[in-house]
């Protein structure tokens, strides 16, 4: 296998300022995207996930200005996520440099969206995120099911079924969180996973809980993910981006070094 | 002034490639175009491309870009870049079989070596399935010495993004292998053509590197 796994920093934005905290030590302006991206790109991340946590239209334009200065600073693959809802969204931010688009909410209330956007703009670009709750009782055979408005609302769509119906639609990447474990810092939902991973042809990203190195490894490992995302583990500069691929790459696993 | 053409016919995002240029040199003008004159006025230029091939060519053609492209590397150097890539050769499996524009002999192929449940698999030799599209850094083998490749270690990882890969005619040359379930040629040379299958703009060190060693290319090798 010559693919390597990817690390993915996850920056969470709110206005064009980093938010949920980014704490390095010798970083001048610890709330900057364009700074902070760089950072992780030196340090060999193997691309940037910056999710828009905005909520309002003006905010959103200080934050296509932020993309644009990421993309003109940072030459890895740049995925920018958060209130995509029309081909017009996705067409701003893949002109101001994004490679790829992140959907959640829009698929969920219209899945003819996704179909729409990978029409128009290619598979390669269409992250389809979702975010995936077990509701399964215990001594119950596993089940998850996708929710919205973080984690809060239920929309009775079985996650495995989602998963396969958006490839079909033509995501051409899932970026898969469990609700259960985010913010949790247990590790990922292993099991939600692989039985998502094992399901669909195309790559996934795991996502939600990561506190360990270990955790990174298990993502792979026994989540069968192709990338692994994080945001607290290397904001607070527990770990850095080199600690962490060394530390898979002696578990033996690919990684880009 | 290094002038570089990044031709435009409306599919994809072509601020990554203008910016990652203009990165690489001090006095380089970039500019994007899909006009024949501004082209042709160009040292050298780049061939982008992605999303579906039938999309691309239908544009290339309705612009004229098949016309201005053929034109360019006669006398000009040119990097062909993913579906760019693909586009110069003489046809693609992809959407029900595409006629692409023939400059470069060979032909686009699904990445596919076997079946499951009825439907087309990629399988490594050891058995294990793999995800297609073939997305994220893989090794790229220089097959043969290029000006592109100076200062580019050999076996350096590029970002690949791609469902299709282009197979070579035995009469022409690849300039760089990589291995996804299947051997695949990520770079070609030919006379004043370079054309890759990854994103030399996603690629960091390595990609940033190549984007200036063509912009110091006088094409030919």
């Amino acid at each position: 296998m010559a693919l390597a796994k990817r690390i993915i920093p996850c920056l969470d934005c709110d206005k064009g300022r980093v938010v949920k905290g980014v704490k390095f030590l010798d970083i001048r302006d610890a709330g900057d995207p364009v700074e902070i991206s760089k950072r992780y790109s030196d340090a060999g991340a193997d691309e940037i996930t910056f999710l828009d946590i905005t909520a309002s239209h003006e905010g959103r334009e200080t934050t296509v200005h932020t993309v644009e200065s990421i993309a003109g600073q940072v030459f890895i693959p740049l995925t920018v996520g958060g209130g995509i809802r029309t081909l017009e969204d996705i067409r701003t931010m893949l002109n101001a440099g994004a490679d790829k688009v992140a959907i959640n909410t829009a698929a969920v209330f219209n899945p003819e969206f996704v179909r729409e956007a990978a029409a128009r703009f290619g598979s390669q670009c269409i992250v389809l995120a979702m975010d995936a709750k077990k509701v399964s009782a215990q001594g119950e055979s596993n089940r998850w099911e996708i929710f919205t408005h973080g984690g809060r609302k239920a929309t009775g769509i079985d996650a495995i079924e989602w998963a396969k119906r958006m490839v079909a639609f033509g995501a051409g990447e899932l970026l898969l969180t469990s609700m259960d474990r985010d913010g949790t810092k247990s590790g990922f939902d292993l099991e939600l996973n692989r039985a998502i991973s094992d399901s669909v042809s195309v790559p996934i990203i795991a996502s939600g809980g990561v506190g360990s190195l270990q955790d990174l490894v298990d993502g792979v490992v026994e989540g069968h993910a192709d990338a692994v995302l994080a945001a607290s583990i290397f904001h607070f500069g527990e770990f850095t981006i080199e600690q962490a691929k060394q530390y898979m790459a002696e578990q033996g696993i690919t990684m880009r070094l | 002034m290094n002038k570089v053409a990044v031709i435009d016919y409306g599919m994809g995002n072509l601020h990554s490639v203008a910016k990652a240029l203009e990165h690489c040199g001090k006095n380089v003008s970039v500019t994007v175009s899909s006009d024949a004159k501004t082209i042709l006025a160009a040292d050298r230029v780049i061939f982008p491309g992605v999303g579906a091939i039938r999309d691309c060519m239908a544009e290339i053609r309705r612009l004229g870009i098949d016309e201005i492209v053929a034109e360019v590397i006669q006398t000009k150097p040119l990097l062909g870049i993913c579906v760019g890539m693909q586009a110069l050769m003489e046809s693609s499996q992809e959407n029900g079989g595409v006629d692409c524009l023939g400059l470069v002999k060979g032909q686009v192929k699904l990445f596919t070596n076997g079946q499951a449940d009825g439907k087309p698999v990629l399988l490594e030799s050891d058995g294990e399935a793999l995800k297609v599209p073939h997305m994220g850094w893989n090794i790229v083998q220089q097959t043969q010495p290029h000006p592109l490749w100076a200062g580019i270690a050999d076996g350096t990882r590029f970002y690949f993004v791609h469902s299709y890969y282009i197979t070579l005619d035995p009469s022409e040359t690849a300039a760089g292998m990589t291995h996804y379930g299947v051997d695949f040629a990520a770079a070609l040379s030919k006379g004043n053509v370079f054309a890759v299958q990854f994103h030399p703009e996603k690629s960091q060190h390595g990609g940033l590197q190549l984007l200036s060693n063509f912009l110091a290319w006088n094409g030919e090798s």
